[in-house]
């Protein structure tokens, strides 16, 4: 049997890519990932997911920078001599090999023989849970069922490294769901370092221990899900991740802690300057996310007029129009009873706590 | 994925539209064929005694069958030729950027844009004593005496696999182009080498192409009449040259019919083979 150690950890350092084109696609990313975490690159289409996943994989070599698996330097090695596992987002099956075949090719490929071969895509046929496959051709075969073969087949040489790019868009819902489940049990028994390529900031929040947040080729920040999701570094974290308002202000006072803002939309509010220091009388973007908004009755706050409120299951989220003309989100958890709002009612809002409401230097 | 019209039958459809192709085929190559298939059964130059001696002869005769084996050989020799050059050629086309590619499709393209005469005088001029070939080589000192190029078998391959090359390169370069390179990188990612990925996926993903390529090659270049008569001369004879020769020189028309359907089913042996091989490969790659 192969025996590489699994759960290595793995540093990008300091790595930039230029395509021949000229595209920049990726400058000076810095990740430094532990043995068995799972980690999620999460960005918009575009903004370099893949070519990091294509240069960690070695099938790309990068302008600049290290890659460090466990710890040696890789960026000699091509991708066959990696070990990286890689889960392709349209699967990439061999279309003309059997399910067991598929699986047991990195096997293979290493020189193990053909009954050790065929046991051991037994073991991880069952592993992802399908068998009674291993004759069939991946094209007989749902879309779920082929990523389970993917995952296998990449699991099969015990890579130290897992790379999937996309690996659920193109599932439906429930599908989706079932494989996050799956892959999240599979990287906890088999404790291999992962990396998960996604635009789905759900999935990058629920799958991951830490999520690295990409725009336009930079990293904007990685962190914990709820580093990511309750401190924003940067406005676009902030945007990005969930959804959220943004209330243009002036910033009145401020220290490292805490600044006091006045909102275009009318009223004085704490806020917390996410990026560092802000200077008095700077313009600012303030983000408040719906769920972080209240209605108050007394006249702290800022005035608005409700427009449409939408019942979203177990959450109603009410439209607000405030002073300067802009509309806010606000989100309320729905009690058995929810007070109904009429469309056009007066009321005042305030966001539930200081350090729920982010501050970032204005852009433009 | 929307529901079939349920009662209608495809292969039902449009059958008239078939009509005219079908009446051409009919008048221009059925009959004709059966003429010759007619022809072919009688035992006189008359046409007055129906019998097998035509076969009789042709299957008989060391000099007959002679010709035909050299025929087929010379096929398998150019296809393996085009295959060998063509095969390179296509890989190289779906691995380079599109200035590249177009500049390959034009080279591959262009021996069809130009007649198949002029090309087999080409070679002549290439491949004679007083040749390109002969003369570079000469002035560098490399060879003495010109060497015998022209008339020969080798000579015959180069330059029919030059002529024939768009129909090998084509198809194999649609066959690879609808590999998903992503199978390239996963194999790569599993620990295969680049021969084992050759081997194991490439190839075996593109029979579909090579078959096609092949089965073209082959059949173009045992039928090629001037370019085997042009480059061969008078010292190498092959089946079209030698039924032309039965027809039209000694007007030996049975003969030259038994000929013909000897050499037809021939080609179809050879080519069913290739299909069959093609059906067999058709469990690959797919949708
Ligand atoms: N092969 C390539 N040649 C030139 N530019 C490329 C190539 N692949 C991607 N790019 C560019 O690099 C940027 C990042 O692309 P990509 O890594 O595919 O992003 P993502 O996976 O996040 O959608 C994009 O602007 C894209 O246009
Ligand atoms: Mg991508």
């Amino acid at each position: 049997m192969v025996d590489a150690p699994s759960g290595r950890s793995l540093v990008v350092d300091a790595v930039t890519h230029r395509y021949p084109s000229g595209a920049l696609a990726v400058e000076n990313i810095n990740l430094d990932i532990k043995g068995g975490e799972i980690i999620a690159l999460l960005g918009p289409s575009g903004c370099g997911k893949t070519t990091l996943l294509r240069i960690i994989a070695g099938f790309i070599a990068q302008t600049q920078g290290r890659i460090i698996i466990g710890d040696g330097i890789v960026d000699a090695l091509p991708p066959n001599r990696r070990s990286v596992g890689i889960v392709f987002q349209n699967y990439a099956l061999f279309p003309h090999l059997s399910i067991s075949e598929n699986v047991s090719y990195g096997l293979a490929a290493r020189g193990i023989d053909k009954a050790d071969r065929q046991r051991e895509a037994q073991r991880l046929l069952e592993l992802v849970q399908l068998p009674t496959m291993a004759e069939r051709l991946p094209r007989q075969l749902s879309g779920g069922q082929q990523q389970r073969v993917a995952l296998a087949r990449a699991l099969a040489i015990r890579p130290s490294i897992l790379l999937l790019d996309e690996p659920f868009a193109a599932l439906d819902k429930n599908l989706r769901l079932d494989m996050q489940i799956e892959v999240k049990r599979l990287q906890r028994v088999s404790g291999i370092t992962t990396l998960i390529v996604t635009h789905d900031q759900e999935e990058a929040l629920s799958m991951a221990d830490r999520v690295a947040v990409l725009s336009h080729g930079k990293l904007e920040q990685f962190g914990t899900p709820s580093d990511v999701y309750d401190r924003p570094q940067t406005l676009f974290v902030n945007t990005f991740v969930g959804s959220t308002n943004r209330m243009p202000g002036v910033v009145v006072s401020a220290d490292r802690a805490a600044a006091k803002v006045r909102l275009d939309a009318g009223a004085e509010i704490i806020a917390r300057p996410a990026a560092g220091a802000l200077t008095e009388g700077g313009r600012v973007t303030v983000c408040i996310r719906p769920e972080h908004l209240q209605f108050v009755g007394d006249e702290t706050g800022f005035a608005g007029v409700v427009g449409m409120s939408l019942p979203l299951g177990a959450t109603v989220v009410h439209e607000v129009t405030t002073a300067d003309g802009s509309g806010v989100k606000v989100s309320q958890a729905r009690f058995g009873e929810t007070r109904a709002l009429e469309s056009g009612a007066a009321v005042r809002l305030a966001p539930l706590a200081p350090s729920l409401a982010n501050a970032f230097p204005a852009t433009l | 994925m929307g529901a079939a019209p349920a009662s209608r039958d495809v292969t039902s459809y449009g059958m008239g539209l078939a009509v005219p192709l079908a009446l051409f085929f009919l008048v221009f190559f059925v009959a004709p064929l059966l003429q010759l298939l007619w022809l072919s059964l009688h035992n006189d130059t008359a046409g007055l005694h129906w019998g097998l001696s035509q076969y009789q002869h042709f299957l008989t005769d060391p000099f007959s069958l002679g010709v035909l084996g050299s025929t087929l050989l010379l096929g398998a020799e150019v296809t393996l030729v085009c295959l060998m050059l063509g095969f390179p050629l296509a890989w190289l086309y779906q691995r380079v950027g599109p200035r590249l590619q177009t500049i390959i499709i034009l080279i591959v393209l262009l021996p069809l844009l130009t007649s198949v005469v002029v090309r087999t005088f080409a070679w002549i001029v290439i491949l004679g004593r007083q040749g390109i070939i002969n003369a570079t080589l000469q002035s560098l000192g490399i060879i003495n005496t010109p060497l015998k190029l022209l008339y020969t078998q080798f000579g015959v391959v180069i330059a029919l696999a030059q002529v024939q090359m768009p129909l090998m390169t084509l198809p194999l370069i649609t066959a690879l182009g609808r590999i998903d390179p992503n199978l390239d990188d996963a194999s790569c990612s599993l620990g295969a080498g680049s021969w084992r990925t050759f081997f194991r996926i490439v190839l075996p993903l593109s029979l579909p192409g090579v078959i096609a390529g092949c089965t073209l090659t082959y059949a173009a270049a045992i039928t090629a009449f001037i370019t085997q008569s042009l480059v061969g001369g008078g010292q190498m004879l092959f089946m079209p040259m030698y039924l032309y020769q039965q027809a039209s020189t000694l007007q030996n028309w049975p003969f030259a019919a038994a000929i013909s359907i000897i050499f037809l089913l021939a080609v179809l042996a050879v080519v069913s083979v290739f299909t069959t091989l093609g059906r067999l490969s058709r469990g690959y790659g797919g949708t």
